[in-house]
């Protein structure tokens, strides 16, 4: 028998249960796309939620305003934010005067003045920093960087914010230099040929043209490292210690607002105590802190984008 | 008249030429610097650890005595791990990209997707700890087994594993697509027969280093509760576990010098095994590169 095109198209047209796939896959796709945004709304409804139950127990105006981090205290604890915030802010900042010159110094050199096959291998390897696990720079800054700097000045303790802060630092080197070479590598062959056809120097190319030309990219790129820098948890609560303080000491022990939420889970804070809650409302902080870093990142490389 | 000055300008050119080579060597010392970063972290943690490496390191449980303490339960545990988190986070993640690249029309709510996965992307690993500890562990009831941590990581690096397929289902050529729906096949038959087939290097290579991320995650397995000293294997994916970072962690902590030595052959194992699915990945992605 011998059908014609026409016949065997009807037919298969006709095959119900492969019209129905075609109906129910991109269902089914949508739901599991959803799975990403049923992350973001957990995540957010969980922090808020335990949040509020800990703000029943404490007060808010204590926790914004309160200059206290004691919450291990029987008789009086007490949990202001504060010593947690400026621990974070102490290692952030030594992380950021680490990694940001280093950096940006290493994407101009690839983006201006490495060969291809430098910058072929360099690029790769500089990864190779970004892929190490926090938890082996933790160990390196607690074994090595730590040492080391007594060595050289006696007045560190073994657990300061320096070490973690320097190592924090060598983390985010390779994402403030890929992300920026990056922005670089895209500022059009043009205008640096004819800067250089001009008589410039590759240095006042690189100064005066390429970097004021990808600074939003290059400014981006700094704010994620911050967010990163902010997040980061094994390294400081393995070499940044345990001491929540209010002062501007570098040399001693601090304590970040990450490593608190590791000090508490690591022990056994009962379920329902103060002490668990305090761990959702240190974490509100720490997630409000990142996504404000994260859209700030976001709004300057679409606001200051310089269009070719 | 002269209008150039020649003395005047070789003079200045000097300057220029000088200040040039300084910053070029400044720059070039700064990307050495941070490759000596690199150099000196990998040596310290080798000659540290690798007096330790022995095949009782890899199958002894944990022990009180650094002599004696092995990496066996966390290693199994780490597999075990993977073996939770790899297809959980492969179906969400490439599902997701399949949506997003192939079906999503240009909307609010595809917009609020793609804006939230970048997001998502930002969100410190303890945060997700923090999640998993409230819904997996607590909500939901399943402990602090392999299931729980491992929903947890999967969420965790499931905007990676998104990125990196979308960007390989975008790099197959539209003809493709046009020809097998030119030829009446239907949309699914396209993407399963045609796209997957042709976006999978892409998608393995991403999705290797999504992995080899969440193996070496530490924070969020602490927040979530995962035990470290454990003398038995799990046998299913409901008993507990521990994993290798964990066990580093516990190791790296003790106040006995020994065991810094312990917990740097634990590195030694735990980059051993990065390297590994690293390396697969590059194979993949030159074996595959530049079909077409």
């Amino acid at each position: 028998m011998r059908q014609s095109v026409q016949e065997m198209i009807a037919q298969s047209k006709g095959k119900k249960n492969k019209q129905v796939l075609e109906k129910i896959i991109p269902v089914i796709l949508f739901l599991i796309a959803s799975v990403s945004v049923l992350t973001t709304i957990g995540i957010v409804l969980t922090l808020i939620f335990e949040t509020v139950t800990f703000f029943t127990r404490v007060s808010i105006s204590e926790f914004l305003f309160g200059t206290t981090w004691l919450p291990f205290s029987n008789k009086d604890a007490q949990f202001g934010i504060w010593p947690l915030i400026l621990g974070t802010l102490k290692v952030t900042a030594i992380a950021i005067v680490v990694a940001v010159p280093i950096g940006i110094s290493a994407a101009i050199y690839l983006s201006e003045y490495a060969s291809e096959s430098v910058r072929r291998v360099v690029k790769p390897v500089l990864e190779v920093l970004a892929g190490i696990p926090t938890i082996v720079y933790g160990f390196f800054a607690l074994t090595f960087v730590t040492p080391v700097l007594q060595s050289f000045f006696p007045d560190i303790k073994i657990f300061n914010a320096i070490s973690p802060g320097i190592v924090v630092g060598i983390m985010i080197i390779p994402m403030i230099a890929s992300l920026s070479e990056d922005a670089m590598s895209s500022v059009p062959k043009q205008i640096r040929e004819g800067a250089l056809a001009m008589g410039s120097t590759k240095f006042e190319v690189a100064w005066k043209i390429t970097v004021p030309a990808a600074m939003s990219g290059i400014v981006a790129s700094v704010v994620l490292a911050v967010s990163r820098a902010i997040g980061e948890t094994m390294i400081v609560s393995m070499a940044g210690g345990s001491t929540p303080r209010f002062d501007g000491d570098f040399a001693g022990s601090i304590q970040t607002m990450t490593a608190y939420i590791v000090q508490v889970s690591k022990g056994d804070a009962g379920y329902g105590t103060t002490i668990y809650y305090s761990i959702y409302a240190v974490g509100f902080t720490l997630f409000l802190f990142t996504m404000a870093m994260n859209l700030l990142a976001g709004y300057v490389s679409k606001r200051f984008r310089e269009e070719y | 008249m002269r209008y150039i000055e020649q003395q005047q300008v070789v003079k200045r050119m000097n300057g220029r030429k000088i200040i040039n080579s300084i910053f070029k060597g400044i720059f070039m010392l700064a990307t050495l610097l941070a490759l000596l970063a690199l150099v000196i972290l990998l040596y310290r943690i080798i000659t540290q650890g690798a007096g330790h490496l022995s095949l009782d390191f890899l199958t002894n449980f944990a022990s009180r005595f650094p002599e004696q303490a092995g990496i066996k339960a966390a290693l199994v545990g780490s597999l075990w791990l993977m073996a939770v988190v790899a297809p959980t986070a492969l179906i969400l993640g490439v599902g997701s990209a399949i949506y997003l690249e192939e079906y999503a029309k240009r909307n609010r709510v595809t917009d609020f997707i793609r804006v939230n996965i970048s997001n998502l992307a930002g969100v410190p690993s303890v945060v997700f700890g923090l999640l998993g500890l409230t819904i997996f562990v607590r909500a939901l009831a399943l402990g602090t087994s392999v299931l729980a941590a491992g929903f947890t990581m999967s969420l965790l690096i499931l905007p990676v594993i998104i990125v990196a397929s979308q960007e390989a289902i975008r790099s197959v050529p539209g003809e493709l697509r046009d020809a097998s729906l030119g030829m009446g096949a239907t949309k699914w038959q396209t993407i399963v027969k045609i796209i997957l087939p042709a976006a999978i290097p892409g998608i393995l290579t991403g999705s290797i280093l999504a992995l080899s991320r969440a193996i070496g995650e530490t924070a969020p397995l602490i927040v979530v509760g995962i035990p470290v000293i454990i003398q038995f294997l799990p046998s299913g994916v409901m008993d507990t576990f521990t994993a290798l970072p964990m066990q580093i962690y516990d190791w790296s902590s003790r106040p006995q010098q020994e065991f810094q030595v312990v917990a740097a052959a634990g590195i030694i194992v735990l980059m051993a095994f990065l390297l590994f699915m690293n390396s697969i990945a590059v194979i993949i992605r030159n074996k595959f590169n530049k079909r077409y």
